[in-house]
């Protein structure tokens, strides 16, 4: 039900917010979340951000069926790219609309929370100096986040 | 059954890909990650922590106890950093 997409060219949040809700007169929450390439102090010269074609729209899509099932929701986007993105540009997009705000907030966190751990991409600075920096490394606060929306909430 | 390599793992290794015939007593993700590591020096580097290594069969996350027979694609990466 939800869109999915995974691609190298830059993406129009607001035009993705507005395909989301036309014509949709029960949405009442529209959160869009854009994540953005830091400059890490002006030191970067971009992201290069490796993927695994195929199965990065597939774990997505898993990821926005089971936020679909979790909250009743009106609509479900999310966007990733790929290759080089310099800082300031965008690297992705979760849009989840609702009749209420909770829900719509709560799935586009979890989307994002899982996103993060589970599809595979690979995020490689390149620094101002030419140097190529290390692959950036998992962080377990990443896996904690994720694991937060497993736990069973209370009736 | 084809193996591909991402992020550091494919650098270590030196390739994007290729094909791989682990011997019969090679049954489990765990052991595929042991045999591979045998395979030479780049193998080793790359699988030198074991547990650090996310592995994939038909573009599914599995966990090391999947068993690998029948598998067409069996991909290794690093933890993954998306977002």
């Amino acid at each position: 039900m939800g869109t999915v997409r995974v691609q190298h060219e830059d993406f129009d949040a607001a035009a993705e917010a507005r395909t989301l809700s036309a014509g949709r007169r029960g949405i009442g929450a529209l959160v869009t979340f854009v994540g953005l390439c830091r400059d890490e102090g002006g030191r970067l010269a971009a992201l290069e951000i490796e993927h695994y074609p195929g199965m990065a729209e597939a774990e997505i899509a898993r990821v926005v069926a089971a936020a679909e099932a979790r909250w009743p929701l009106l609509g479900l986007t999310a966007v990733h790219r790929h290759g080089s993105i310099a800082p300031g540009e965008q690297i992705v997009l979760v849009a989840a609309a609702a009749a209420h705000r909770r829900d719509a907030f709560e799935a586009a966190e979890m989307v994002m929370d899982y996103l993060k751990t589970q599809a595979p991409f690979w995020k490689r600075a390149r620094f101002i100096d030419g140097s190529a920096g290390a692959w950036v490394e998992a962080k377990s606060s990443d896996d904690d986040d994720a694991a937060r929306w497993s736990v069973p909430e209370s009736p | 059954m084809k193996a591909v390599y991402f992020a550091w793992v494919r650098e270590r290794i030196g390739k994007d890909e290729e094909v791989i015939d682990p011997p019969a007593e090679v049954v489990t993700v765990e052991d595929l990650i042991a045999w591979m590591s045998r395979r030479g020096e780049g193998y080793a580097y790359a699988f030198e922590k074991p547990r650090v290594i996310r592995v994939a069969i038909e573009r599914a996350h599995v966990g090391p106890d999947a068993k690998i027979a029948g598998a067409r694609e069996i991909a290794f990466f690093p933890p993954m950093t998306g977002g």
